[in-house]
């Protein structure tokens, strides 16, 4: 009975100390992982400070920007017309179909619109963008990185912040804003395609609460949101193409990590752009 | 010139350079030789600044440069046309707007001085026919050589080739060692250029350093470093992959 406590104490204690050094463990490799992240949002700022220095005190380089605007803005369009128009299609038959039980149809013409223009537009369309620029972006710089061409730019006394960054950072932020406004619009008249002539919602009643309803205010603060959606997608897509490790496997891993990153960027800083914006721009 | 002091550096907590001292005459061409994986390429990135030293300086022409920021660096590197192993043309640009990149940042020459130039530096590598097209389109010889032409267009005062003749064929090879020649002949240049292909070391070089467990091992003459007995070096130019000594050749050798 006694060797029986003496073995199950000491069990107990191997228990204990197995246990303790796996939540040792567990602490360290948490506190490797913030610190690696703090890290990275550090080099991240500081990648910014030096795009915006470099837009402010270097000549404009057009020829590049506006090449990246067609690429990301013009290039983008049918993506995000798709996206806008589909999205009110099928939003304007959601609220018709709830609204309708409680005779509230021609709410259906605000409700799109107002949507459309304060969330679902600038969020939609920065990840529509996310999604097909932001790894276009990565995945360029990333290679280039793995190949020596980043290298080999620097050697020939060009920043590659100064030629690759800024082009992309200026055609996201003048971009991302005309293909919000672009969704806004298709997603709108699509609802309202939907909403009058398949839902059966009265025309003049539809329109009239539209407009009544939805401000510039809205269209505004839509916008204003989607500038600083572009700057996180350039930001983000930059950085993971720069930082990118060697290898296909690193390029790869870039592109991935900037398409979540940004994506997750775009939806939490929609919340908090949303509660400033609803005090400086109020509904 | 180029003065190398004391160089350190490490990647990760494996050191790799441990103290190399050299010095780069003006007009010479020195050839850096040493195994895969020794630091060479390490060693050629730390001369036009690409790579900061954990220790040591880089002189280049007075001027210490590990204290300059990118900027300062700038007037630095224009000195300097680099040849990388792979090439590193830029994809998105064909042959002629890759060679003209360095002449159109420096926003000094009218488009139709860039274009002579150009076209000039494509004729000597023989690529003028193939100057509208992307480097994916190119054999490695050919990427090779355009990228020799970028090197060389903006008349630098130093080139360093990584690598140079490092997966082509003996005839091309030959072919990329003539134009090295050439181009140091044409352009009076400074040349470092590190390799492990022992024909192309004794065809360039003036002088050739041995790169070996960090530290500049050997240097010494084409010549002189044929007649080595020293065994490290022997085992590097003969390819043998173990260490003979003058004496134990034959006999017995030692790992």
């Amino acid at each position: 009975m006694r060797d029986v406590c003496v073995y199950g104490g000491l069990a107990t204690v191997w228990a204990l100390s197995y246990a303790a050094r796996g939540i040792m463990e567990t602490v360290q490799r948490f506190r490797q992982f913030v610190i690696g992240q703090l890290n990275q949002l550090g080099s991240m700022l500081l990648l910014l400070l030096d795009i915006f220095k470099t837009t402010f005190s270097k000549r404009p380089r057009w020829r590049e920007t506006v090449d990246q605007m067609y690429k990301i803005g013009w290039q983008s369009q049918a993506v995000v017309v798709v996206t806008g128009a589909f999205t009110g299609m099928v939003f304007a038959v959601q609220t018709y179909l709830q609204f309708h039980k409680v005779k509230m149809d021609t709410a259906v013409g605000p409700v799109v619109s107002v949507a459309m223009t304060r969330e679902l537009g600038p969020v939609l369309t920065a990840l529509m963008v996310a999604g097909r620029v932001g790894a276009a972006i990565a995945a360029e710089l990333g290679t280039m990185k793995v190949t020596e061409q980043l290298d080999s730019m620097r050697s020939m006394g060009t920043a590659p912040v100064d030629y690759l960054a800024v082009p992309r950072f200026i055609a996201l932020m003048v971009g991302l804003p005309l293909l919000t406004a672009e969704a806004m619009f298709f997603g709108i008249f699509s609802g309202y395609f939907v909403g009058v002539h398949m839902c059966g919602i009265d025309q003049a009643y539809f329109l009239n609460h539209m407009y009544q309803f939805t401000s510039a205010k809205d269209v505004a603060s839509g916008l204003i949101k989607s500038v600083f959606f572009g700057m996180f997608i350039a930001l983000i897509s930059t950085y993971k193409g720069f930082n990118a490790a060697e290898g296909a496997e690193g390029v790869g891993r870039a592109t991935t990590e900037a398409v979540v990153v940004s994506s997750l960027t775009v939806l939490i800083a929609n919340f908090f752009l949303t509660v400033v914006f609803s005090k400086i721009i109020p509904v | 010139m180029i003065q190398i002091q004391d160089l350190h550096k490490s990647f990760d907590g494996a050191e790799v350079l441990r103290g190399v001292d050299f010095e780069i005459h003006d007009g010479e061409t020195l050839v850096i030789i040493g195994r895969s994986g020794g630091g060479k390429s390490v060693l050629l990135k730390h001369l036009c600044g690409l790579l900061r030293p954990d220790a040591g300086r880089v002189i280049v022409d007075g001027v210490d440069i590990d204290p300059l920021s990118e900027s300062e660096l700038t007037p630095i590197r224009k000195k300097f046309g680099v040849l990388f192993q792979g090439g590193a043309l830029f994809d998105s640009m064909t042959v002629f707007e890759n060679v003209a990149f360095p002449l159109r940042e420096e926003r000094k020459l009218e488009e139709p001085e860039i274009t002579r130039r150009v076209e000039q530096a494509l004729t000597v590598v023989d690529l003028l026919k193939a100057k509208d097209k992307k480097p994916a389109e190119l054999s490695g010889g050919m990427r090779k050589r355009a990228a020799l032409a970028r090197a060389c267009v903006a008349n630098p005062k130093y080139i360093l080739y990584d690598e140079p003749t490092t997966g082509l064929d003996p005839v091309l090879a030959d072919h990329i060692n003539d134009l090295v020649l050439q181009t140091r002949d044409q352009l009076h240049v400074t040349s470092l250029a590190v390799t492990h292909d022992m024909t192309s070391a004794y065809k360039i070089a003036d002088r050739i350093a041995m790169l070996h467990d960090g530290r500049i091992h050997a240097v010494g003459t084409p010549k002189e470093i044929q007649a080595t007995t020293d065994p490290i070096v022997r085992q590097f130019i003969m390819g043998t992959a173990e260490i003979q000594t003058e004496v134990q050749r034959g006999t017995e050798t030692v790992s």
